[in-house]
C-alpha cells in the first residue's frame, strides 16, 4: 500500500525517483481513505462486526431469557434499551441480532455471488447458445418484481431463516449475472485475453486467472451494496413472519413483535429499527465509497 | 413505431411462457400434496384424497396439467383457492384497487420528492445543500420500509393524531402508507436524477444555452431537465417492482386489504393456488409495464431508433 504520509527517504530529484507501479486496488484504497463517508462506513461496520462476535461478552443477559416481572420496562440503567413484552433485554437482543442480520447478509450474498457470477462469466465468455440460455433464465427471474421472487421461493421452501437466506440469495443472483456479463463483454476483446488463448491456456484458467481478476471491481461494488439489500430483504421477510422464527433475536422479527406495543413501549421497535438502519447505512456508505474509488471516471 | 412495439411483444413471449411454466410448477414443488392441504389435516381419508386429486386434475401427467392450466388462464380461469374453493381471480381483482391506489399515490409522492431533491442537489453541486440532500437520500435508501411505516404511525397517528393508523378508505387513511412507500422510491430517484442532471449540465448544449444568455430557470427546466429525465424513465419499471414489494409490507402494517397483504396471507395459509395466480398476475403485469417503459423510452429519446 502506498501511504502518502510516509516521509520520502530519497533525496534525489523527483524526476529520478523510480515510478512505482500502483495496483488498481492500492490506488482505490488510497482514494477510499480520503472519502469521509467510506471511512465512517468502514468504522461503523467494524464496530458492528465486533459487537456481533463478542455479543456474549458485551451483555450479561440471555437474549431469550423470559422474565415476566421485568416486562415492558423503559430504557434505564439496568436495561439500556428497555425490555419487551416477555421481559427480555432489548439491548442484548439487538446485539445478538447483529449476528443474525450479518449472517443473512453474508450467506445470501454468497449464494447470489456464486450463482450470479458463474452465470455471468459463462454467458459473457462463451456467448452464443450459452449466453442465450443464461440470459433467458435471468430474464425470467427478473420478471418477478421486487421482493416477489424471494416470496415465491419462501412459499415453496417453507418459511424459516435458512430458507429466507436462500430465497434472498437466489433472487439477487440475476443482477449479479448481468453485471458480471457486462464486465466480461467489456474486457473479453482485450489483447491479454487473446494472448492467453494464443499461448494455449486452458479455458478455465483464462476465465479464473485472466478474466475474473480484471472484473472484480464492479463485482466487489455490487456484492457490498448487495449485503445491505440482503439485510433489508431478510429483515422484511422476518417482519412478515416468513423468515426467522421466535424467539430468534432477529431485528425485523423484533420490530414485528413490538408493533402492537407502539403506544406503550416505543423502545421495542425503535432500537432494532435503528440497528437495521445503521447497519445498512454503514454498508451503503462503504459501497458508495468503493464504487467511487474503483471507477476513476467518477472522480469529483 | 407500431412495428417496434410488435417486435418487443414477440420477443417477450418466450420469457412469459417460461414464467408460466415456473409458476405452474409452484403447486408441484411445494412440500406436501395440494389435495391434502385443501382437505385439511383431519378430514383426509385415502378415498377422499383420491377423489379430490381427481377433481383437481392432479392425477394426470404433468404436461397435460400444464396445458389445461394454461387453457384455463387464457380463459380467465386462474384456479380455485385451496382455502375456500372460490375462484382466485375474483379475489385478486377485488383487491387490486386498494393496491393500485397505494402504489400510484406512492409513485406520485416519490417522483415529486425525488426529482426535486435530485435537481436541487445537482444545481448546488458540492455545496452544503447537495451534501444535505444526498445524506437524506442515503438515509432514505438505508431505511427499511417497515420501520419507516412504524415511525410515521408513531409520530403522525399516536402522537399528533393527524391521521388514522390503520385501515383503508378515504384520503386520510392513504396518506401515511403512501408516504412510507413513496419516501423509499424518492430516495433512489433523487440519487439517480442528481447524477443524470450533473452529467447533462456539463454538456456543450447547456453551455451554449447559458452563453446565449438564457435565464437560469429556462436552461435548467427546458434544456437540462428534459434530457436528464431520459435515464430516469428506464428505472420507472424497476420502481414499480420496488413499490409492489413495498406494498406487501405497507399493506400488512396499515391493515389494507390489497394484493400485497393477500400474497403474504396466502403463503402463511398455504393457499398455493392463490400464490400461484397472484405470482403469474404480478409477473405478467411487471413484464407489460417494463415493455411500456421501453416503448416510452424509445418514444421520448429521438436518438433511439425503433429497430
Amino acid at each position: 500500500m502506498n501511504n502518502p504520509a510516509l516521509p520520502q527517504q530519497s533525496v534525489e530529484p523527483a524526476r529520478a525517483r523510480p515510478v512505482r507501479a500502483r495496483s488498481l486496488w492500492a490506488d482505490s484504497l488510497g482514494r477510499m481513505a480520503r472519502n469521509p463517508g467510506a471511512v465512517a462506513g468502514m468504522v461503523l461496520l467494524a464496530l458492528l462486526v465486533l459487537a456481533a462476535i463478542f455479543a456474549p461478552q458485551i451483555t450479561r443477559y440471555d437474549p431469550a431469557a423470559i422474565t415476566p416481572r421485568d416486562r415492558l420496562l423503559p430504557p434505564g440503567a439496568a436495561h439500556w434499551f428497555g425490555t419487551d413484552a416477555f421481559g427480555r433485554d432489548i439491548f442484548t437482543r439487538v446485539v445478538f441480532g447483529a449476528r443474525v442480520s450479518l449472517l443473512i447478509g453474508i450467506v445470501s450474498v454468497l449464494i447470489a455471488t456464486l450463482l450470479g457470477v458463474s452465470m455471468g462469466l459463462v454467458a459473457g465468455y462463451f456467448g452464443g447458445l450459452a449466453d442465450a440460455l443464461v440470459m433467458r433464465a435471468v430474464d425470467v427471474m427478473l420478471a418477478f418484481p421486487g421482493i416477489l421472487l424471494a416470496l415465491v421461493i419462501v412459499a415453496v421452501l417453507g418459511p424459516d431463516l435458512l430458507n429466507a437466506m436462500i430465497a434472498v440469495g437466489l433472487s439477487a443472483a440475476p443482477t449479479y449475472a448481468r453485471v458480471t456479463r457486462g464486465a466480461v463483454l467489456q474486457i473479453k476483446t482485450s489483447l491479454f485475453i487473446d494472448a492467453a488463448v494464443v499461448i494455449g491456456a486452458p479455458t478455465w484458467r483464462i476465465i479464473l486467472r485472466h478474466l475474473l481478476p480484471n472484473i472484480l471491481g464492479p463485482i466487489v461494488v455490487v456484492t457490498t451494496l448487495g449485503v445491505a439489500g440482503a439485510i433489508i430483504a431478510g429483515a422484511s421477510l422476518s417482519f412478515l413472519g416468513l423468515g426467522a422464527r421466535p424467539p430468534t433475536p432477529e431485528w425485523g422479527l423484533m420490530l414485528s413483535e413490538g408493533r402492537s406495543f407502539l403506544r406503550q413501549a416505543w423502545w421495542i421497535t425503535t432500537f432494532p429499527g435503528l440497528a437495521i438502519m445503521v447497519t445498512v447505512l454503514s454498508i451503503n456508505l462503504l459501497g458508495d465509497g468503493l464504487r467511487d474509488a474503483l471507477d476513476p471516471r467518477m472522480k469529483k | 413505431m407500431l412495428r417496434y412495439i410488435g417486435n418487443r411483444l414477440i420477443a417477450a413471449v418466450p420469457t412469459v411462457l417460461l414464467v408460466t411454466v415456473l409458476v405452474f410448477l409452484i403447486l408441484h414443488l411445494i412440500p406436501g400434496d395440494p389435495a391434502e392441504i385443501f382437505l385439511g389435516e383431519n378430514r383426509s381419508t385415502p378415498e377422499l384424497l383420491a377423489k379430490v386429486r381427481a377433481d383437481m386434475g392432479l392425477d394426470r401427467p404433468l404436461h397435460v396439467q400444464y396445458l389445461s392450466y394454461m387453457g384455463g388462464v387464457l380463459h380467465g380461469d386462474f384456479g380455485r383457492s385451496l382455502n375456500n374453493n372460490r375462484p382466485v381471480l375474483g379475489e385478486i381483482l377485488g383487491r387490486l384497487p386498494a393496491t393500485l391506489e397505494l402504489t400510484l399515490a406512492a409513485m406520485a409522492i416519490g417522483t415529486v420528492l425525488g426529482m426535486s431533491l435530485g435537481i436541487i442537489s445537482a444545481l448546488g453541486h458540492n455545496t452544503w445543500v447537495d451534501t444535505a440532500a444526498m445524506a437524506l437520500a442515503l438515509l432514505g435508501v438505508s431505511m427499511p420500509i417497515f420501520w419507516m411505516s412504524l415511525l410515521l404511525i408513531f409520530f403522525f397517528s399516536v402522537h399528533l393524531n393527524w391521521f388514522p393508523a390503520i385501515g383503508q378508505g378515504g384520503i386520510e387513511r392513504l396518506v401515511l402508507p403512501a408516504f412510507a412507500l413513496g419516501l423509499l422510491s424518492s430516495s433512489t430517484l433523487a440519487r439517480l436524477v442528481r447524477s443524470s442532471m450533473l452529467e447533462v449540465l456539463s454538456q456543450d448544449y447547456v453551455r451554449t444555452a447559458r452563453a446565449k444568455g438564457l435565464r437560469d430557470r429556462t436552461v435548467v427546466l427546458r434544456h437540462a431537465l428534459k434530457n436528464a429525465l431520459i435515464p430516469t424513465i428506464t428505472v420507472l419499471g424497476l420502481q414499480f417492482g420496488q413499490l409492489i414489494g413495498g406494498a406487501v409490507i405497507t399493506e400488512t402494517i396499515f391493515a389494507r386489504r390489497g394484493l400485497g397483504r393477500l400474497y403474504v396471507d396466502s403463503i402463511l395459509n398455504k393457499d398455493f393456488t392463490m400464490v400461484q395466480a397472484m405470482t403469474l398476475f404480478l409477473a405478467l403485469a411487471y413484464v407489460l409495464i417494463n415493455l411500456a417503459v421501453d416503448v416510452a423510452y424509445a418514444a421520448v429519446d429521438p436518438r433511439i431508433s425503433y429497430e
